[in-house]
């Protein structure tokens, strides 16, 4: 037997046939990375290369670095090694990686989700011999509602809290869920923005992304002239002095997490909508099947029941030692 | 079971108060009256006898779920609660219908007259015609432990709201023994006779913690001292030839400290007496750890009836002659109750509490530091003009309880929490020095705070040693003081003793392991105070 494709190395995972790492977590020389949130774009690395669709996201957010952009399907030969980006779902831009090297191909899933948001370039599945799996939401008890029953919720409780005479605060990560859920709801109001996401608002829309009109709040912003208003912030920002000038409000939080009852009422918001960016249980369980892999590598999140779980389904599962974060920091992190 | 559950999601919606008043009363406008006293049960800590037991529900819903048994046990501490869990992995009704609560409480209740063959196919039925929130619901009330942030005063108030009733008297007519299957909404709500049930109890009376120094009470004349005793809280009821134990958990208790049966001899009948239950031995009481052994029991045995014979120490008069003196102030209460126990035997069950004199608050606080040698945990001020009021009501009643006992001791192994707390670590078992080893001797859960328990868990992911199931070995590195209310002899532990009460009072950055105490330090103050 060859050397494997790909190994997993303090740094991260690495290619030997091509001498390059994938989302590395420590300055390495090469970097494929999937997409631009901060676990997996890190500063740092002496060159990155990213889909077209990522890289203005990355360059935004890490300033000056040497990057090269390549298309969705579009071959690269690096080294002894044929690498290909495929769309994962996750947010707009983002990537699996597919690595062929002597005939066996590997594919690194990054973060990724099965259903059509509307926003991201949908999910492809990639026949391989061996897949690394994320599985933030590696367990049975998270299976999502459709987008359209969560949009529902969100535009009846935007509507009331509107009619009511009250400002809908909602939380959710500023690259990905926060354009995701203003381009998935139906205005009952002006839509606002914090300044984290209405940056990558701009890029996006630089990029061509369709996004609906918004109004990023500044200190000089009559916030109480806009009624009805949605405002959407980073989570951590909706408990600050920050949100307070909103006046009366109703808060939520937009997360897989809020699937979990007692996770819901820890965030201490008055409302919890469930809607990811990953795949729910269902959704590993297709996309595994579906790439044909006999060999999985489970990495970011309940690692340790999915690898148990996959290899009573019959597939040779491990787990890949990562500082992502891993099961315990799941809900810390930015996983969302 | 759809307007129950639509009235669990707006509760379970909103932290604000007058919200989930406003749903309660609602419901208890609209509701079918079947479903009215349900809920009212429900919410005051009733629940219908468990039928199926969890581990069956686990088995059954995991292979409905198509799943092993274990994926669904792994998911269970990391969702936090097993009705959740449950309902959360099933698969989509099959099947939607709208039947009622009490449809489904009915159904539970029909389970225990067939076989448990025939209990499966119903809970999975059950299980295909519910939505999730309907399954949780459905589910919790096979489970019990029906939380899910309404108290008993929360209801009670959506009631009177809804009824236009006095809070109070409601409270009073939801005491007691009643249960859904005994009673009517009507009967129970509704009707004009509130003596029907004559073993029914009072609502008690709950003081408060006294954080500031006494002076800020006031006047020291205005206030009656008392011992705090560290017993049960009991209210003791002789009505028609009948005596009455209850507990302030409103657990009837008569059977288990058949002691009382003699109070009918030296008391007259329409007496409602409220004290401490304690094991007594002569002219004081024994350690709690003496009682500890009946608490369980629902039967004595003569050999532990022997060795910790219980009285009531009473130290309120609640009803004499069949008349309420609620409104009475404790000041003639406490004359009146004097009176009636004042010629009682010496091996009469009911003694009075004594007053404790004192002539200003610094003389006080001084016999406060005695309270040990009496066997009590520090003192209870009353305000000597105060009616009896129902449930914790700031200002009549204040325990100025001892500063606790504590330790410093290092933290080995943590667990995470359940329900809110789920996911993070909040469970912790402490150990101090015996030589070179640290010697496990007591588990605490509360005490710190949500900023505490947000750092310690990120410590515990970092530093985990080993494994066990849920429990995680973690490297000793971090003293916590410990604080308690009482130790007492174990033969059980490892350590050789119990604590009562223990918490997290500190975290002891400025402490490393080698400053915690000694297995020693706390056999000396077993023997001090055990």
């Amino acid at each position: 037997m060859s050397q494997p494709v790909l190994t997993f190395t303090d740094r991260g995972i690495y290619c030997p046939a091509g001498d390059f790492h994938i989302d590395p977590w420590r300055p390495v020389d090469r970097a494929l990375i999937t997409h631009g949130h901060a676990d997996h774009a890190r500063p740092g690395h002496a060159a990155y290369l990213a889909t077209d669709g990522a890289l203005p996201v990355i360059r935004h957010r890490l300033g000056e670095i040497a990057a090269e952009g390549i298309a969705y399907g579009e071959a690269r030969q690096i080294g002894g090694a044929r690498v290909s980006f495929h769309p994962a779902g996750h947010l707009p831009g983002s990537a699996q990686i597919r690595v062929e090297v002597d005939g066996q191909v590997w594919v690194v899933s990054g973060d990724y989700k099965v259903v059509d948001d509307g926003l991201s370039e949908p999910f492809e599945p990639v026949p391989c011999h061996a897949f690394i799996s994320e599985c933030t939401f590696g367990l049975p008890v998270f299976t999502w509602p459709s987008q359209k029953d969560v949009a529902a919720e969100i535009n009846a409780w935007w509507a009331a809290n509107a009619a009511e005479g009250r400002t809908s605060m909602l939380g959710a990560y500023s690259l990905g869920k926060a354009q995701r859920l203003m381009s998935m709801l139906e205005p009952q109001g002006p839509i606002l923005t914090h300044g984290a996401v209405e940056a990558t608002n701009a890029v996006l829309r630089a990029q061509g992304y369709p996004l609906p009109e918004t109004i990023q709040v500044t200190p000089d912003t009559d916030v109480k002239a806009l009624k009805g208003a949605l405002v959407i912030a980073p989570p951590s920002t909706l408990g600050s002095t920050w949100a307070r000038k909103f006046g009366p409000a109703s808060t939520g939080f937009a997360s897989g997490w809020m699937r979990l009852r007692g996770i819901r009422r820890r965030r201490g918001m008055d409302r919890g909508f469930v809607i990811s960016d990953h795949a729910d249980w269902p959704g590993l369980q297709e996309v595994i099947k579906s790439t044909g892999a006999e060999s999985i590598y489970v990495t970011h999140g309940y690692t340790e029941i999915f690898s148990r779980w996959l290899n009573q389904q019959g597939y040779d599962a491990a787990i890949i030692p990562t500082e992502f974060g891993g099961e315990d920091d799941a809900e810390g992190g930015t996983a969302s | 079971m759809k307007r129950f559950a639509r009235l669990f999601t707006e509760i379970d919606q909103t932290t604000k108060t007058t919200v989930k008043t406003k749903a309660l009363a609602d419901y208890f406008t609209q509701a079918p009256e079947a479903d009215k006293l349900w809920c009212i049960a429900l919410f005051s800590g009733r629940r219908p006898k468990r039928a199926v037991t969890t581990t069956n529900l686990r088995e059954w819903a995991a292979e409905r779920a198509g799943i092993p048994l274990w994926l669904l046990e792994e998911s269970y501490p990391i969702v936090g609660d097993l009705a959740e869990t449950i309902a959360l992995v099933l698969p989509p009704p099959a099947q939607a219908s709208d039947h009622s609560l009490s449809h489904w409480i009915n159904a539970l209740r029909g389970l225990h007259d067939v076989s448990l063959d025939e209990r499966k196919p119903r809970i999975l039925n059950a299980w295909d015609q519910l939505d999730t929130t309907e399954r949780f619901l459905f589910n919790k009330l096979i489970t019990g432990g029906f939380r899910i942030g309404v108290s008993r005063k929360l209801m009670t108030r959506a009631l009177a709201q809804a009824t236009g009733q006095d809070e109070a008297v409601l409270a009073h007519k939801l005491m007691g023994g009643w249960t859904p299957e005994t009673t009517s909404y009507h009967a129970l709500i509704e009707a004009e006779d509130p003596a029907a049930d004559q073993s029914r109890p009072y609502p008690f009376y709950l003081a408060y913690q006294l954080d500031e120094a006494p002076v800020t009470l006031g006047a020291p004349e205005d206030w009656q001292a008392e011992w705090k005793w560290d017993g049960i809280r009991g209210q003791l009821i002789l009505r028609e030839q009948a005596h009455h134990v209850w507990s302030r958990g409103e657990e009837l208790m008569t059977d288990r400290f058949p002691e009382f049966a003699r109070a009918a001899d030296f008391l007259p009948p329409g007496t409602v007496l409220d004290g401490e239950i304690v094991a007594w031995e002569g002219t004081q009481p024994m350690p709690f750890s003496a009682l500890q052994p009946r608490i369980g029991r629902k039967t004595v045995p003569k050999k532990l009836l022997r060795e910790a014979p219980v009285i009531l120490l009473a130290y309120d008069l609640l009803e004499e002659n069949g008349a309420d003196l609620r409104d009475v102030p404790l000041s003639t209460r406490r004359a009146r109750l004097d009176a009636l126990l004042a010629d009682l035997p010496s091996d009469a069950p009911v003694r009075a509490s004594p007053v404790v004199p004192f002539a200003d608050w610094y003389a006080l606080a001084v016999t406060r530091a005695k309270a040990r040698d009496f066997r009590a945990e520090g003192l209870m001020l009353k305000r000597r003009d105060s009616p009896y009021l129902s449930g914790r009501k700031k200002g009549d009643w204040w325990k100025w309880k001892l500063d606790p006992l504590t330790v410093d001791a290092v933290m080995i192994y943590a667990q995470q929490g359940h329900g809110r707390r789920a996911n993070l670590f909040t469970d912790f078992t402490f150990a101090v020095w015996q030589g070179n080893e640290l010697v496990p001797f007591t588990k605490a859960y509360s005490g710190l705070t949500d900023k505490e328990f947000d750092a310690i868990t990120a410590w515990v992911r970092k530093n985990t040693q080993q494994r066990f199931g849920p429990v995680r070995q973690v490297r000793p590195e971090h003293v916590f003081e410990i604080a308690f209310e009482g130790i007492q002899p174990s033969p059980r532990h490892k350590s050789g003793l119990a604590l009562r009460f223990p918490r997290m009072s500190r975290w002891r950055h400025d402490k490393t392991p080698q400053d915690a105490n000694t297995l020693d330090d706390l056999r000396a103050l077993l023997a001090a105070y055990g």
